[in-house]
């Protein structure tokens, strides 16, 4: 068995003494791990770094097997990254919960290519985070559990939605969710697909998005919310970026 | 069927398991010690079981050391004002070796890891905000490896530290001696270029 591709690396865990077993996100073949021989050598080290996306060759001799990597660097992002901490926060949530909330070996081409998108947007902290926040709503998406934003599931109007019921997942207007708005997740705009951004909307939307993964793809694997993203929440808010 | 008895295969097995030994070579290291019992394998016990008896973790840095505290920070010599934190006994021997820093030192014991599942109560985090809240304190260096890992940690850190009254800094990224601009990754450059400074 053998594949090449491109790949981004969201976790390395050290194998032996001179390997490590490194985890990629990949467009065709989704999650998946593979080992890299020599991958703790101090060429290697630099490369294998969450957040930077490699070349991969993946060889196995059967399809179940963990296989092995041969990696070459392609956009080594996460030395560009390391001194920015914000930015260092953002990457470190979004490989944890690539890493967490992905199945195996299972293709999820939006998720990765919008996981480019955010990684190449991650200097500019007035914009990561909302991109941030859109891609764990389309994360939610492609695993199967994605919100129903266009139309208000009480009315089916599709202006001044406002809410999303924690029950159905599906937008509310601010009419029909106005008696019920203490139980109500709030909806900001940019996650209608508007274009502006109001004081206050990533941090709804980092509610909204962690109150559904937590309960349609964490919880029902005993996963919580990985540290790394209540740390990037701690450090938006105190950059004042929520 | 191993030609050797339960006695030797189990210190194979514990051999296997140091670092830099394979089952092969602990075989072959278990075969010389046997074969130099009073030179090597006797003092070599003895010393194993000195080391394991006497060696701790030292109260105030957690180095390792007989004596607590260590010799480290006994040594009156060194400067109080200045403390270099590393992740490992490991990094402060580096350290030691090279002999460019002369002030205290305070092991973390790790680095945060989301996906490992370290947090920050299994690091040495609160003596380490403990002992720069002292007066005498100027400087914490955060002398933590340049992986992503490692640098989160550094701004963790530093985020805990911010409130106190004490510079805190980090060790400088660029071109290594002997290093040639060809070889290095793309984050080694960028960070030489950022940290550049007049000829």
């Amino acid at each position: 068995m053998e594949w090449s591709g491109p790949g981004r690396i969201i976790a390395v865990r050290p194998h032996g003494e001179t390997s490590a077993v490194v985890e990629a996100l990949t467009p065709d073949h989704g999650r998946h791990a593979g080992l890299v021989r020599g991958g703790r050598s101090r060429t290697m080290r630099p490369i294998l770094q969450p957040g930077n996306r490699v070349s991969l060759t993946w060889r196995a001799r059967l399809d179940e097997h963990l296989g092995a990597y041969q990696v070459e660097p392609d956009d080594l992002s996460a030395g560009q990254l390391m001194e920015d901490r914000l930015a260092l926060s953002g990457l470190n949530a979004a490989c944890a919960m690539a890493s967490l909330c992905l199945p195996e070996r299972e293709t999820h081409t939006a998720v990765y290519d919008a996981f480019e998108v955010l990684i190449s947007a991650l200097e500019d902290p007035d914009l990561w985070p909302a991109i941030y926040v859109r891609w764990e709503g389309g994360l939610l998406a492609d695993l199967g559990y994605g919100l129903d934003l266009k139309r208000c599931a009480a009315t089916g109007a599709t202006s001044d939605l406002a809410y999303v019921s924690p029950k159905s997942g599906r937008a509310v207007c601010a009419e029909a969710g106005e008696p019920y708005k203490d139980r109500m997740l709030k909806l900001p705009a940019f996650m209608r697909g508007e274009p502006w951004l109001e004081p206050g909307d990533v941090e709804a939307g980092l509610k909204l998005t962690a109150y559904f993964i937590e309960r349609r793809v964490l919880w029902p694997a005993d996963r919580q919310l990985p540290e790394a993203r209540a740390r990037m929440v701690e450090r938006l808010q105190d950059a004042d970026c929520l | 069927m191993s030609a050797a008895g339960p006695e030797i295969e189990r210190l194979i097995q514990l051999l296997s398991r140091l670092p830099g030994l394979g089952p092969r070579s602990a075989r072959r290291a278990a075969l010389q010690m046997l074969q130099k019992r009073d030179t090597v394998m006797r003092p070599l016990a003895e010393a194993l079981a000195e080391a394991a008896d006497k060696i701790k973790a030292c109260s105030t840095c957690g180095n390792l050391d007989v004596a607590d505290p260590c010799a480290v920070c006994s040594d009156y010599r060194r400067d109080d004002k200045i403390i270099c934190v590393v992740e490992t006994v490991g990094d402060l021997w580096a350290l030691e070796r090279a002999g460019a820093f002369k002030g205290r030192y305070h092991v973390l014991g790790g680095v945060l890891s989301a996906l490992d599942g370290v947090g920050p109560e299994d690091l040495n985090l609160a003596s380490l905000i403990e002992r720069a809240r002292s007066d005498e304190v100027r400087e914490v260096i955060l002398a933590l490896n340049a992986t992503v890992d490692g640098q989160t940690t550094a701004h963790f850190i530093s985020d805990k530290l911010a409130n106190l009254s004490v510079d805190i800094t980090t060790l400088a990224r660029g071109v290594p001696v002997g290093g040639e601009l060809d070889y290095l990754d793309d984050g080694t450059l960028s960070a030489a270029f950022r940290s550049r400074r007049p000829a």
